[in-house]
């Protein structure tokens, strides 16, 4: 390869789907996979005469994530019209935001793999409707659902801050754990909750000159690996193109391609770019809103702490490593039970290690939070100080926390109907063990040779013991008084 | 009897049949009786329930003679603009383009309309999509006035105003635009209101500019606008822009009708009556002079900024229509072209066989408008003309209760004769526009008739929700002269 440097220079635009009951202009309900057009009324068919309202928790929702994402939140704000036409769209124009979006100038933080963390700036933040869906039959006539019509959709601009795939990821990841967290999205890529445009383009030094490569906007990514994929081989195939042949960035030459998600390729869709005009204005079907400091600061009450904040505070606070805060902090319903166990008593590893382990395991078969395991956080708490404290080994650990999950009676009252007390007396314990000395010299002396078959020897005995006390010794116990009499005779 | 009826107002008619002393099938077949006999002629319906009517009329008779409670409206045959989406018959806002689409809802005003008892008899026709001062653009059906058959009714609500006109229902809902209920209420005699923008529910009327349209009635006098405005009026929470009832509270505009104004104020505006017909000028003069005799005072006002209202609403109306037009498409419903090539040709095609020249002519006017690089200068524009009339408006209501002036500068003109020069035709707007852009509440009364018989119309234009005080305004003319009473041979 030629001998060039250059910088990748990456944009995004989001569409987040909103988590409202209805849709954004019409009382119509939000369902995923209903059947084609059984989801629609004659504001979202766009019927002569209909009209939209507007949808307020739509607005708030916007709002609050503007805020999250550190954007400046307009007083005053309205709805234009976006016209173009396409068969999706009833109106043949779309209700969007035009000049004075909700949210502007923000910035949103995202953790880098190697611990530090990266700001990218958020240009704009704002609402408008989804469009329906062309469906393309085997005949000469294609089919409109306009089920999805009427959704209301954030759109999210961020500055072209990015300069490597994978940060493209982790914007991704980051930007869906704060919706989340939020409580204001699903999110759920699959099912096109969140839909990742990505606008690439290389600024290549070459010979002592600067040029910058033709911007490609990236559609169709389902994935995060997909986003991420995209963006590397964009890079590459810019690089490619511009060595061949040397095209620069003009007005005019920007490309939307495809991602085959089998090919693992971009595929071109569109050589040019049309020169659009969308014709915007304010729609005069809608009044503008004003955002009231009374009313913000409603929304604001719902503003929680961010999945960042709140990862790093159980590392500097709590001990954790980063990856385990960053697993406890990937959605709110998991970092608040586990901020609250930690809050009431349970020590934060043992706690983490619960819910890692055993929690979120049954949780995920189940297909709901942590906190719908039918046990609160306080008694979570008890379960882990019992681990702490001896009183239980690991593996029983596991069958109380199932237990625990129809029985509402304490932890401590579970492992004792159980038998799963460990047995920590060291005078009871000590009886056993002399016992077991007395019956296997063989294993003893081997144990004390201290040569190959010292080890083996060593946990033989162990296993006597607790095969003797049917599991419930407390193992380190047991070790601490079966090496000092090893020693000692 | 059928006669007699006929000669009822809405209120009448509805007292008598509540009363029992008319049956409103008995109202409804006169109304009939009357658009069987005269309709072929003058052509002011696209479709009539006459079945439906008649059914209706009967349950609310039924209703009446079992002493059960009823509306406002009670056994009142009435006939509403064909802009108005109703679940029974269709919807064609005289267009090709819609020509057999059925609404699968109800407008908020038919709903009122119904929920008040009365009795929907058909739907009238209008210029194509409510474009138009003559009613010669539906692309439907011709409709003349019956005052002169070779004469136009006016537009866009000339159906309304004929049908109400020729005694072939008892009152009529147009919409108003730029005078498009005003100006052919004027042209054929009776009683044309727009409300304050706001006020009545736009839910269900098709759109033509969004800004500016109002549904209001069309009556043979002041009282049953009165009555029928009070039905329709109130805030509706599928409108956004109709008014909280707070700020506009909806009662009986018609209780105190006759109540007259005491220190009335009326404004004039002299610059406005150089492009008048002098006929038309010296019947509002006339008109000014019974104020006088009621001891009301005239003042003179200017308004520097009305001579631009025409250049200011051709900008703004047309950039709302290119946009509210954009649904009719030929993909969803309305007429599609046969056999497109593409999707391409299922809109151009579709829209170019479909769309009359007017309609036409005002989508690319809006769209070039709203276009990059003609935006500031077109449609921004026109926008902050708006903002200097509105101003010419509010200062014209801190001096004076109400505006008057003529509500066109002519009266009925000879089908054909403008449909060759669309700014002329424009221009037989140039009083009433201004009220749209502002949004305040007007309405146009015969005032006078001229050399050929044909009837004047006399506009008075009150402040912002201030239709009572218009209405009793009103009145106070009506009941010191006779015009209203006139009725033409048919």
């Amino acid at each position: 390869m030629m001998n060039v440097d250059y910088k990748v220079i990456v944009g995004l635009e989001i569409h987040v789907q909103l988590a409202t009951l209805t849709k954004m202009f019409c009382g119509c309900e939000l369902i995923f996979a209903a059947e084609p057009n059984s989801r629609v009324c004659p504001v979202c068919l766009g019927l002569p005469g209909s009209l939209p309202v507007m949808n307020k928790q739509a607005v708030e929702f916007a709002i609050l994530t503007a805020g999250a994402l550190n954007c400046k939140v307009a007083e005053f704000t309205k709805w234009d019209r976006k016209s173009y036409y396409y068969p999706d769209l009833p109106k043949n124009y779309q209700i969007s935001q035009y000049d004075l979006p909700i949210g502007s100038n923000g910035f949103i933080e995202i953790p880098l793999q190697d611990g530090k963390i990266k700001k990218i700036r958020i240009r704009r933040v704002h609402l408008e409707e989804d469009a329906g869906k062309n469906i393309h039959t085997e005949s000469i006539f294609s089919q409109v659902d306009l089920n999805r019509a009427g959704t209301p959709l954030l759109e999210i601009v961020t500055e072209p801050d990015i300069n490597i795939a994978e940060e493209v990821r982790l914007l991704a990841v980051e930007l869906q754990r704060i919706v989340r967290f939020l409580g204001i999205s699903e999110a759920d890529m699959q099912k096109g909750h969140m839909r990742f445009e990505p606008n690439v383009n290389l600024h290549i030094k070459k010979d002592n000159a600067e040029y910058k490569t033709p911007i490609t906007e990236i559609k169709n990514l389902n994935s995060f690996k997909a986003l991420e994929k995209s963006v590397a081989f964009e890079t590459k195939r810019q690089l490619d193109e511009f060595l061949e042949d040397g095209t620069v960035l003009q007005s005019g030459n920007k490309k939307t391609f495809g991602w085959d998600d089998i090919r693992e390729a971009t595929v071109l869709q569109r050589e040019k770019e049309e020169a659009h005009d969308y014709r915007y204005f304010p729609d005069p079907d809608l009044v503008p809103v004003v955002v009231s400091r009374k009313w913000l600061n409603e929304i604001n009450a719902g503003l929680c702490e961010l999945p960042l904040k709140m990862q790093s505070r159980f590392v500097t606070d709590y001990g954790l490593n980063d990856y385990d805060a960053g697993v406890l902090t990937a959605d709110k319903a998991t970092a608040m039970f586990f901020d609250n166990a930690v809050k009431a008593g349970g020590d934060a590893k043992r706690v983490c290690n619960l819910i890692t382990q055993t929690g979120l395991k049954i949780a995920n078969e189940k297909s709901c939070t942590i906190s719908e395991l039918g046990i609160s956080p306080h008694r979570l708490a008890e379960l882990a100080k019992m681990v702490e404290a001896g009183l239980i080994s690991a593996t029983a650990s596991v069958t109380i926390f199932e237990k625990m999950m129809q029985d509402k009676s304490s932890p401590q009252q579970i492992a004792d109907n159980l038998h799963l007390l460990q047995k920590s007396d060291e005078g009871e314990l000590e009886k056993i063990i002399d016992e077991v000395i007395t019956a296997n010299p063989q294993a003893v002396e081997d144990a004390k040779s201290g040569g190959k078959k010292s080890k083996k020897a060593h946990g033989f005995l162990m296993g006597q013991v607790m095969q003797k006390t049917k599991g419930t010794a407390n193992p380190q116990v047991v070790a601490k008084i079966l090496n000092s009499k090893l020693k000692g005779s | 009897m059928s006669n007699d009826i006929l000669k009822l107002t809405c209120r009448e008619l509805r007292d008598s049949i509540a009363k029992g002393e008319v049956k409103s099938s008995e109202a409804v077949s006169s109304v009939f009786a009357q658009i069987e006999k005269y309709d072929v002629s003058i052509g002011a319906f696209l479709s009539i329930f006459k079945q439906d009517a008649l059914k209706r009329a009967k349950e609310i008779d039924g209703k009446i003679a079992k002493g059960k409670p009823v509306g406002a409206l009670a056994g009142v045959p009435i006939a509403v603009k064909d802009n108005m989406c109703t679940t029974f018959g269709t919807t064609t806002c005289a267009s090709k383009i819609l020509e057999n689409f059925r609404s699968p809802y109800n407008a908020t005003v038919i709903e009122k309309l119904l929920a008040a008892d009365a009795v929907i008899i058909g739907k009238t026709n209008l210029d194509e999509f409510a474009m138009g001062s003559s009613t010669e653009n539906s692309g439907l059906k011709k409709t003349v006035n019956p005052w002169d058959k070779s004469r136009v009714p006016g537009g866009s609500s000339g159906g309304s105003a004929a049908a109400v006109a020729a005694k072939m229902c008892f009152a009529a809902l147009g919409s108003d635009t730029g005078g498009s209920i005003r100006q052919p209420a004027s042209f054929c005699g009776v009683a044309g209101l727009k409300p304050t923008y706001g006020r009545v529910s736009r839910y269900g009327l098709v759109a033509y500019g969004s800004s500016l349209d109002q549904i209001g009635p069309l009556t043979t006098d002041v009282a049953d606008n009165a009555l029928l405005l009070s039905v329709i009026s109130g805030h509706d929470e599928k409108d956004s822009t109709s008014v909280d009832e707070k700020m506009a509270p909806v009662y009986d505009f018609s209780a105190k009708i006759d109540e007259p104004l005491k220190k009335l104020k009326i404004a004039v505006v002299p610059q406005l009556f150089e492009g008048a017909d002098s006929e038309v000028v010296n019947a509002v003069k006339d008109a000014i002079e019974v104020y006088k005799k009621l001891a009301a005072e005239i003042i003179e006002i200017k308004m520097p900024h009305f001579e631009y209202a025409i250049a200011a609403y051709y900008l703004i109306a047309t950039a709302e229509a290119s946009s509210n037009l954009a649904r009719f498409d030929g993909v969803h419903y309305g007429h599609r072209t046969k056999n497109p090539a593409d999707y391409i040709e299922v809109y151009s095609k579709s829209r170019n066989e479909a769309f009359g020249q007017e309609v036409k002519r005002r989508i690319m006017l809006g769209t070039y408008a709203l276009s990059s690089g003609y935006y500031d200068a077109y449609y921004l524009k026109a926008l902050k003309v708006r903002n200097l009339i509105r101003g010419d408006f509010t200062a014209a209501f801190q001096k004076a209760d109400c505006i008057i002036m003529p509500t066109s500068p002519t009266t009925a003109f000879k089908i054909g004769e403008k449909t060759a020069d669309p700014l002329q035709m424009y221009l037989s707007d140039v009083y009433t526009i201004a009220v749209n852009l502002s949004g305040v509440p007007a309405i146009s009364i015969p005032c006078g008739f001229d050399k050929n018989n044909l009837p004047v119309g006399l506009q008075i234009i009150a402040s912002t929700f201030q239709e009572e005080k218009l209405l009793r305004i009103a009145k106070m003319f009506e009941n010191h002269t006779d015009f209203h009473k006139r009725r033409p041979e048919l």
